[in-house]
């Protein structure tokens, strides 16, 4: 008799207008949330498409294989480029092995005692240091104290001690990920902890550990502040000495002691000149600095695949 | 294992390239001033189009006064600077056995400039510029009709020179008559593109930087004649204003110094020799948008380099209403 008396059995009206406030909001705040994305995506991709329309024009094989010029039209990115280049092969090579190293270190060696855990906590306020701290600490260390001067192992060494942390963090999360049953079947198998290490846990993690050092290297390559603070130079018509030579021991490592310009500076250099085609060629220069991140990105991406299909 | 000697012969590799002493020797370092630096760019240019492979420069931009103290700690060969050498800069090179001598290269005018919107102010006394710059004026003189009574009752937006740079040193020297003394409420930046952008974009604006920044934004800013002071006439900042010494007092030489030990070495003998020439430099000076010494002022660096006459003839750092002939005399008398 009261069953009858309700007007849709089951549901409490207070509940259904509650249910309906609640996929009210649910819509308000997918709206929102679409808003900003699209605010964030449309501002990123205006940002491009006018960095492209006033870049892509100037680019062209002159443009890459000149100097830099006071005349707009001759003016070229050639010693930029290269020493970008340069700058990145020092810093991968300072980052990459230390950062790995020091990732296994603590995640697999490292017994947690206090030293470790002061280490790790350095460690994450390292990732959180402001660059230009880095280049003060370069300029102390590299220029004057160890006398390395204003070259390109001076600005390997400051970016590599800036991309370290990250590089360590990424090996420990991707380390921290693989599951318990391969270090337990290795060790079951009678492997010691450096074979489990190399064989089991280095190419299992290496998907991850990858992704750490391309996020830290496209960090690296378009810094500015630090190698500022070292000194880079903004005119240089020279590429620095080659790496090969013709007599023995045909290596030659004589460009690490080379002055150099890196395509951001280029880039900052000239953006502050009064002259209107100097900021098209800026525009131009971000393309190609753009370029080669994105060129990293794919070789990474290519490397992490190649990987996973091995893993599999 | 296996790999170990062969990075333990790369690591000996690199160390053992170490600075080569034959490196350095073809290799002349620059630094300082941003104001000079479109000139000894272009000087660098033209010298690694003619020695490409033999010799190698590098020039950099950390202001006059950083330039200074890495010239002064002996680590470049030749310093940009948009003043002369200051008295503690002159000890710290003292104390280092650094020994220069100082070459005029260009006369430089600051331009005062607002938006082209602003039909009232045709020209400006240094008394009213001192008014709205010195630094009692902070927070006092904020509207147009406070510099002059019957100019409009605006706001009064300022944009300048950042304090690092030689131009602010010599424009509050020259302005306010203490080097390095302003208020401190305006609009300041090292790059003078973010200045042209403020006062292109603000009517009620005014602001000062190097007329080679002027003469390219020339369609979106107004640069405002200053009465000279000794003539009492209102002059525009213009190349030949700035060459005949009429817009004063905000016209000023600017400088190269060159390490005396330095010169021994070929590269920075022959750079020099380039820089000095009278048949290249006057055209790269004027390309590049600043205003040439006569000849003669060339020819007599020239000969201040060759006899290793050091020294400053400046004493004090900026000096206002330095003439290009009082730069003649000051050369002849090193």
């Amino acid at each position: 008799m009261s069953l009858a008396s309700r007007p849709t059995p089951g549901v409490d009206p207070v509940l259904l207008a509650r249910i309906r406030r609640g996929r009210r909001s649910e819509f308000l705040f997918a709206a929102i949330g679409l808003l900003v994305l699209l605010i964030g995506i449309g501002t990123l991709f205006t940002l491009l498409v006018q960095l492209l329309l006033t870049g892509l024009p100037h680019i062209d094989l002159d443009f890459l294989t000149s100097y830099p010029s006071r005349r707009a039209s001759q003016a070229g990115i050639l010693s930029a480029w290269v020493g970008t280049c340069l700058v990145m092969l020092v810093t991968a090579a300072i980052a990459v092995p230390l950062g790995i190293a020091a990732g296994v270190y603590l995640e697999e060696y490292a017994s947690d005692n206090l030293f470790t855990q002061i280490v790790e906590i350095n460690i994450s306020n390292l990732a959180g240091v402001p660059s230009i701290i880095y280049g003060l600490l370069a300029l102390g260390l590299f220029v004057y104290a160890f006398g390395f001067g204003e070259t390109i192992l001076t600005a390997g060494l400051v970016l590599g001690l800036l991309i370290m942390p990250v590089v360590i963090v990424a090996t420990r999360e991707a380390i921290r990920s693989i599951p318990r049953e391969v270090r337990e079947g290795a060790y079951a198998l009678g492997a010691d902890k450096w074979q489990v290490t190399r064989m089991f846990i280095l190419p299992a993690a290496k998907p991850g550990i990858l992704t750490g050092v391309i996020v830290g290297m496209a960090r690296a390559i378009g810094e500015t502040a630090p190698l500022v603070t070292i000194g880079a130079l903004t005119f240089i018509a020279f590429l620095p000495p080659p790496p090969f030579r013709a007599e023995f021991p045909w290596l030659s490592f004589d460009w690490l002691w080379s002055p150099f310009t890196v395509l951001p500076i280029q880039v900052f250099n000239w953006v502050s000149r009064p002259q209107t085609e100097f900021h098209e060629l800026a525009a131009a220069a971000a393309v190609v600095l753009l370029a080669l991140t994105l060129l990293m990105n794919a070789f990474a991406i290519w490397i992490r695949y190649r990987a996973r299909r091995h893993l599999g | 294992m296996r790999r170990l000697p062969t990075a333990t012969a790369l690591a000996a590799l690199v160390i053992g390239s170490s600075v080569g002493s034959a490196e350095e020797a073809t290799l002349v370092r620059i630094d300082g001033s941003s104001t000079v630096y479109p000139i000894t760019e272009a000087v660098a240019e033209e010298f690694q189009n003619v020695h490409r492979g033999k010799f190698r420069v590098t020039v950099g931009i950390s202001g006059t006064g950083g330039g200074f103290k890495k010239f002064c700690r002996g680590e470049t060969d030749i310093s940009n600077a948009s003043r002369p050498i200051k008295e503690s800069e002159r000890q710290a090179c003292a104390q280092n056995g650094v020994q220069y001598i100082e070459v005029p290269v260009a006369f430089d005018a600051l331009a005062v400039m607002v938006n082209p919107k602003n039909d009232w102010v045709d020209c400006l006394t240094v008394e009213e510029l001192k008014k709205i710059w010195e630094p009692e004026a902070q927070g006092k003189i904020d509207r147009w009709n406070e510099v002059r009574s019957n100019w409009p009752d605006r706001p009064l937006n300022l944009y300048g020179a950042g304090t690092d740079s030689g131009t602010y040193d010599y424009f509050t020297a020259a302005i306010v008559g203490e080097e390095g003394k302003s208020r401190g409420d305006y609009t300041a930046s090292e790059d003078d593109n973010v200045l042209v952008q403020g006062i292109a974009n603000d009517p009620n604006a005014l602001g000062f930087f190097g007329y080679a920044y002027y003469r390219e934004n020339a369609d979106k800013l107004k640069a405002v004649p200053i009465r000279n002071p000794q003539t009492g006439q209102c002059v525009a900042p213009s190349v030949e204003t700035a060459r005949d010494g009429t817009y004063q007092p905000l016209s000023r030489p600017i400088f190269i110094y060159v390490n005396v030990k330095s010169l021994d070495r070929e590269a920075v003998a022959s750079f020099v020799d380039m820089y000095l020439d009278t048949d290249r430099i006057v055209d790269l000076v004027t390309e590049v948008g600043y205003v040439p010494l006569p000849e003669e002022a060339y020819v007599l660096g020239k000969e201040n380099v060759d006899k290793r006459r050091t020294g400053t003839a400046f004493h004090g750092g900026s000096q206002i209403g330095v003439s290009i002939s009082d730069i003649l005399a000051a050369e002849r008398k090193l």
